[in-house]
């Protein structure tokens, strides 16, 4: 049961809660603005980028609220970056192709091109390397400390980042859900991702709901990149390859729903641990004395961990299109 | 092909004529060399989205399968693999095969219901337990055999022009499946299932030992061209590299480059002239009638999914040719290589900025874009430079932005494609 919660329970909550936050954003952008981002991934690298700027000024200057990690005080510095970004990005780039009604592939090219650039900028700025911006403490709870307090062989450790990944992610998916559900803004939002025609009909600006959707994005991105470099480490490269499960947990869980976005990233969270989870150790406590598995005892080989998230994917893309809550119909 | 379109070929022309002089010409044919692999590869995916509309964003996938065939096809058998892990292989198959058709059968004999999805989940899982238990012990079998140098099952030892061919036709299998399964889906669902496909593929070639040796990568593929050590040891060569003016070393070098490029150009010609002959010929017509307008071409009768089955599977063969071209001027095949940015995405830019729907556009594109790529790195190093000339050595700014000159391919490629969308969505050579 400690092995269950420790290898697959805890790092799952804390995948499962990134993986949300970003397939959030990417829902977000499909229902209102109807293509697939691809430069979402690396929107939540620019956010984590511009964090980590503010973290070292932060840090220099002597500031921290130990015991949680500085970037957290960083973080309205690198949201308000993001959202510049974003602005700006949708106003050079985005806003014509909307004016012209292209078909949504074109847009879809479009935030590859976009992708490249942002790829590049975030490189240029802050270099190609590793970053560790995580201070503050480690564990809150230590495997030591575990296995004293309840005398079981097996040690339990919670991180301090997988307890911040999960809390503040519960905090934006609570506050996102007020903001759609009780705000004028929000319902406008709701209803032109519903029907867009009726919306405009009703007199909803549509460059205010495009505005505010960029800006919420760009925020719940930046949080993502931040959670996500502070769990593991920061490197440029690491959120392209974040892309493909974000995008499987926002189909998943049913395109331009905001549930099944968060829903989605713990299904495939939880299936690609458990997936490629060593289940030998497991099977020796549970099995009789003299039986213990040969192998490993993995369904899939650990190599294959993205390849679980893929699969999920296309499964879901063929059998059940409109994912677990009813999203957009293709 | 424009008046335009030849004034852009004799530049790249001449470009490649300055590397020559400038740089050296070894590396300007083997830069010509990989234009032309870009150019096949280019083509491929215009065949599907500028005859068909569809966005395939997997053509790294399909590169991949031909790079793979070419170890298939021309690495000699190891003997030993074969007769320790065969039979079991063998055995593997047909559990997969009997584990599809008891889906596939209950699927049919049970009604729609609970009792149906529990019944395939079972049979699922119990045929997963069975191939898995015929399976492992093959593999471990087989890759215990010499890990160091082989730990594989080779290939069937076939001369390695055969292989391009057969690469095609793997891709075109591989694809046939992969479309009837995908192509029902809208076009961004399309690219997003397209990528994930090619990136199971990319992972099955990773991890596969017993198939491709994985990481361990294959390496000495058998080449159509001679071998510069056996060009420099024969008699005549040395006198031939005299009369050139060169010394023996790199004019073996350069020989190799113009054979290898004799053969691309020879395989990039044929794809050109039957790709040509389908562009205009009522095929062709009916293609770009479905892209314009579907419903239309569907209500007179068209079976739309058909054709697009047909254009996929065709794009996707000439990309796996253009992959097992790559892997034999390699000569080895490393599946760890296969990036999506390199392959997918540097295609989508030579087919978007040459002219989509275009053939003589998307070779041009992939001159022009590989190219640029290229040459991207120590222009920009050497721009970097004379910028920060004016900079004390040791300065922060001049030592960040000399390091961040690699990086300026990425913007480049992006800049281009989001500037030549935006204001040439036609391309350097449009499609009429």
């Amino acid at each position: 049961m400690v092995l269950f919660a420790n290898f697959v329970l805890i790092p799952g909550l804390a995948y499962g809660a990134q993986l949300g936050l970003g397939a959030l954003g990417v829902t977000l952008i499909f229902g209102i603005l109807r293509f697939a981002n691809f430069a979402h991934g690396e929107l939540m690298a620019f956010g984590a980028m511009a964090t980590i700027l503010a973290t070292w000024f932060l840090q220099a200057q002597g500031i921290g609220i130990a015991p949680l990690p500085t970037a957290l005080l960083a973080l309205p510095f690198g949201i308000l970056a993001t959202i510049a970004m974003a602005l700006a990005t949708d106003r050079t780039v985005y806003r014509f192709y909307r004016r012209k009604r292209v078909m949504p592939v074109i847009l879809t090219i479009i935030s590859a091109g976009v992708m490249f650039v942002t790829n590049g900028l975030v490189r240029f700025i802050i270099g190609p390397d590793n970053q560790n911006f995580a201070d503050g403490d480690r564990f809150v709870v230590r495997v030591r400390d575990f296995k004293q307090a309840t005398g079981l062989n097996e040690g339990l450790a919670i991180k301090m980042s997988q307890v911040l990944t999960v809390g503040i992610a519960v905090l934006v998916v609570v506050a996102l859900f007020w903001f759609l559900q009780k705000t004028r803004s929000g319902k406008a939002m709701r209803a032109y991702s519903d029907n867009e025609d009726l919306a405009l009909l009703s007199g909803i600006d549509p460059d205010r709901v495009v505005m505010i959707a960029w800006v919420i994005t760009a925020a719940i991105a930046t949080i993502a990149g931040v959670l996500y470099g502070l769990d593991k480490s920061f490197k440029p490269f690491i959120y392209m390859q974040l892309l493909l499960p974000i995008f499987a947990a926002a189909i998943v869980g049913g395109i331009g729903q905001p549930v099944g976005a968060i829903l989605g990233g713990f299904v495939i969270a939880f299936s690609e641990l458990s997936i490629t989870y060593a289940y030998k150790k497991f099977l020796t406590y549970l099995a009789p004395e003299g039986w213990a598995p040969e192998g490993l005892v993995q369904l899939l080989s650990t190599d294959y961990k993205f390849a679980v998230s893929f699969i999920i994917l296309v499964a879901v893309l063929l059998v059940r299109p409109t994912g677990i809550i009813r999203g957009k119909v293709l | 092909m424009t008046r335009n379109g030849y004034y852009y070929f004799a530049a790249m022309a001449a470009l490649l004529l300055a590397v020559g002089f400038g740089q050296s010409w070894n590396v300007a044919f083997g830069i010509l060399n990989l234009c032309l692999i870009s150019a096949v590869m280019a083509l491929g995916v215009n065949i599907q989205w500028g005859y068909a509309g569809l966005f395939n964003v997997g053509t790294m996938g399909f590169a991949a399968l031909g790079g793979l065939t070419v170890v298939l096809i021309s690495m000699p058998p190891v003997a030993e693999a074969w007769a320790a892990g065969g039979l079991g292989l063998g055995l593997a198959v047909l559990c997969i095969g009997a584990t599809v058709g008891a889906i596939a059968l209950v699927r049919r004999l049970v009604p729609p219901g609970r009792r149906r999805l529990w019944a395939t989940i079972a049979t699922v899982v119990v045929g997963f337990i069975l191939i898995r238990s015929v399976y492992d012990p093959a593999v471990e079998r087989i890759e215990a055999i010499n890990p160091a140098h082989t730990g594989y099952l080779g290939g069937l030892g076939l001369p390695v022009v055969v292989s391009w061919l057969v690469g095609g036709v793997v891709a075109a299998g591989a694809a046939w499946l992969i479309g009837k399964i995908t192509l029902g889906l809208r076009s961004d669902y399309l690219a997003i299932a397209t990528l994930g496909i090619s990136e199971i593929i990319i992972a099955i070639l990773k991890y596969e030992e017993w198939l491709s040796r994985g990481v361990k990568n294959v390496s000495g593929l058998p080449r159509p061209v001679p071998y510069e050590v056996d060009l420099i040891s024969a008699d005549w060569f040395s006198a031939f590299a005299n009369w050139f003016g060169g010394d023996p070393g790199s004019t073996a070098s350069i020989v190799v480059k113009i054979s290898y490029a004799i053969l691309f150009l020879t395989v990039l010609a044929i794809i050109m002239w039957l790709s040509e002959r389908a562009l205009h010929s009522p095929w062709g017509r009916m293609m770009r009638a479905i892209r314009d307008n579907r419903d239309a071409a569907s209500a007179m009768g068209k079976d739309v999914t058909r054709r697009h089955l047909q254009v996929f599977v065709l794009g996707c063969a000439v990309c796996g040719i253009a992959g097992a071209m790559l892997t034999t001027m390699d000569g080895q095949l490393t599946p760890g290589s296969y990036i999506p940015l390199r392959f997918t995405f540097l295609v989508w830019v030579m087919v978007i900025l040459g002219g989509s729907g275009n053939n003589w556009g998307a070779v041009l594109g992939g001159f022009v874009i590989w190219f640029l790529w290229i040459e991207a790195e120590p222009l920009g190093n050497w721009l970097m430079r004379m910028i920060t000339l004016y900079m004390e050595d040791g300065s922060w700014l001049k030592q960040h932005l000399i390091a961040s000159a690699a990086y300026s391919r990425l913007i480049l490629m992006g800049g281009i494609l989001l500037v030549v969308m935006r204001f040439a969505p036609g391309g350097l050579i449009p499609e009429k």
